[in-house]
């Protein structure tokens, strides 16, 4: 199998329409992906949709939007699921089955759960990469072909370098929020610190 | 009051001057760092309080960054839409910062520290969006000023990162380097000979990308693309740069190749598309705003082929910007209806064209 590339999704542009081509396959949504298979020697090329190319095995990194996030989110689940990954993602997401208990899997620092993320595209807080970071690390490798950081290195500055402590308003704010969304336990926790500091 | 634009280090215009590499091809070259501050919930997420507590926490660093030394602050979030949509138009804020969709009003804590060379926009999609922008083609330029921005605002404010995925962003699809290096080109050769749909092609195979005039999600007018890395996680920020900048430089050689064959084989219908554009903007009575953009492209392709003499890069980037609605208004003290912004460009324009001809 050759390499593959995909074609550009124009907008608003009076030409635009020209660029998309139908799926090979399925001739049926505008394709995403070329697929240059040599056969017998010879190049042939095959316009195919996100769709028909993850049937046809070819995994590409995707341009996508927040809403496309979610659903590749929730690609990357069943895949864990159906294929060996299933007990990692399970420990990690701390549920054993069903889509919808995975997404209940919540980050303890800002509330937010993979079901959030879901539909937002959006995580809440760098917490959840680590939270999530099962599903992550494989939506990563989708996104941008590789999961592993390799830019430049970074150490955070001293605390006692820079002046800025946990206030009661942050863990007020994190309060509301653990209450908002049923999350006892945590309250209970954050409301302790907060009788600390008071 | 209206926005004083005259307080913002060289009006923010500075990257519109026409003075880098290529400018008659590549309006502008930006490159922005996506960053979040650790400790807070990301903006979206964030509650009023958090978001202004950071834009505090911020505002405080600033002062003991020096490529920020001659910046000001603008608190976006207290501006008038009018405004807001006046820095989007100048390419200072994003519209998602300006809070400009109906969807997505403007945060509370939403800022802005504009500086000479580079800015940093708070309350973004992320907490920070630090970004150089320079006129023409002028990727290293750009790296250097947002990198050295970096490296002072990243020994202040301890940002969300993660050893094995990088800075830490709101959308995954930033995440690790969190850059993303953009240059808008103007590319009329290519989509008249119908070479675009090719480079558009090309470019993904190259893991670039485009989007139109405004960035994410803005549409394609006057035939300026914005191309720029997609990804952003598993390459170092040289390697990203190296690859965009040698796209780019394919892109406008095959640009200056298009515009060479549409002189030879079509000389004299270019000429005349050229100079009806020219005539329109020099004397019509009320010029929409994508009408406008069209005609310019004409005219900026008839300026890089030399048919048209006396006139400027800087002029046409210049109407390019003011000649849109919030900058209307604002040149006019008042709020325009569409209909008499059409007609307030158009006198725009005229007086515009009018005083390079007179100069040349």
């Amino acid at each position: 199998m050759g390499g593959c590339s995909k074609l550009m999704r124009g907008k608003g542009w009076h030409d635009a329409g020209s660029y998309l081509m139908r799926c090979d396959n399925c001739k049926e949504r505008d394709s995403v992906v070329k697929l240059v298979q040599i056969i017998d020697g010879a190049p042939r090329e095959l316009r195919l949709c996100e769709k028909c190319a993850a049937e046809k095995g070819v995994e590409t990194t995707v341009s996508v939007t927040p809403p496309q996030l979610g659903e590749l989110l929730q690609k990357v689940q069943q895949q864990l699921m159906a294929g060996g990954g299933s007990l990692a993602v399970a420990g990690a997401l701390g549920a054993t089955t069903g889509t919808n208990t995975r997404d209940a899997a919540r980050c303890t620092f800002c509330s937010a759960t993979l079901g959030d993320f879901r539909s937002t595209g959006r995580l809440g807080c760098a917490h959840c990469y680590g939270a999530f970071e099962t599903s992550l690390r494989e939506l990563l490798r989708r996104v941008h072909g590789n999961a592993r950081h390799n830019g430049r290195k970074y150490d955070p500055p001293k605390p006692d370098e820079i002046e800025r402590s946990v206030t009661l308003g942050e863990l007020r704010d994190r309060l509301k929020r653990a209450v908002d969304s049923e999350q006892f336990e945590l309250a209970a926790d954050i409301r302790d610190r907060i009788r600390v500091l008071e | 009051m209206a926005l004083d634009l005259s307080l913002v280090p060289d009006g923010g215009i500075s990257w519109m001057d026409a003075s880098g590499e290529h400018a008659d091809i590549v309006l502008s070259t930006r490159i922005r760092l996506a960053r979040n501050v650790e400790g807070y919930a990301f903006t979206a997420r964030a509650r009023d309080g958090e978001r202004l507590r950071v834009l505090t926490q911020v505002r405080d660093a600033v002062r003991q960054v020096p490529s920020l030394a001659h910046s000001v602050l603008l608190r976006v979030d207290e501006l008038p839409s009018a405004d807001r949509l006046l820095l989007h138009e100048r390419h200072l804020v994003s519209k998602e910062l300006a809070g400009l969709d109906a969807q997505h009003p403007v945060r509370s804590g939403a800022a802005v520290f504009l500086g000479p060379d580079v800015g940093v926009m708070v309350n973004e999609e992320d907490h920070l969006r630090l970004q150089a922008l320079r006129s023409g083609f002028g990727l290293g330029p750009a790296y250097e000023a947002v990198q050295q921005l970096d490296q002072e605002l990243g020994s202040q404010v301890p940002y969300a990162y993660h050893s094995e995925f990088g800075f830490l962003t709101a959308c995954p699809t930033n995440v690790g380097t969190g850059m993303r290096a953009s240059v808008l080109i103007h590319l009329p050769g290519l989509v008249l000979t119908k070479e675009m749909g090719k480079v558009l092609a090309g470019l993904q195979q190259m893991g670039l990308t485009y989007r139109g005039l405004y960035g994410e999600g803005s549409d394609v007018v006057g035939n300026f693309f914005q191309i720029s890395n997609q990804t952003t996680l598993g390459k170092s920020e040289d390697e990203l740069l190296q690859q965009l900048m040698t796209v780019v430089k394919k892109v406008i050689a095959s640009e200056e190749d298009a515009r060479r064959i549409l002189l030879r084989d079509a000389g004299y219908i270019i000429e005349d598309k050229v100079w009806r554009a020219y005539g329109t903007l020099r004397y019509a009575r009320s010029l929409t705003f994508e009408e406008a953009m069209n005609y310019l492209s004409g005219v900026r392709l008839a300026v890089g082929l030399k048919l048209i003499s006396g006139l400027s890069v800087y002029t046409l980037n210049k109407l390019l910007i003011f000649s849109q609605l919030a900058h209307l208004s604002h040149a006019e003290g008042r709020a325009l209806a569409e209909g008499e912004a059409n007609v307030v460009r158009a006198r725009y324009v005229r007086q515009a064209l009018a005083n390079e001809a007179e100069a040349a």
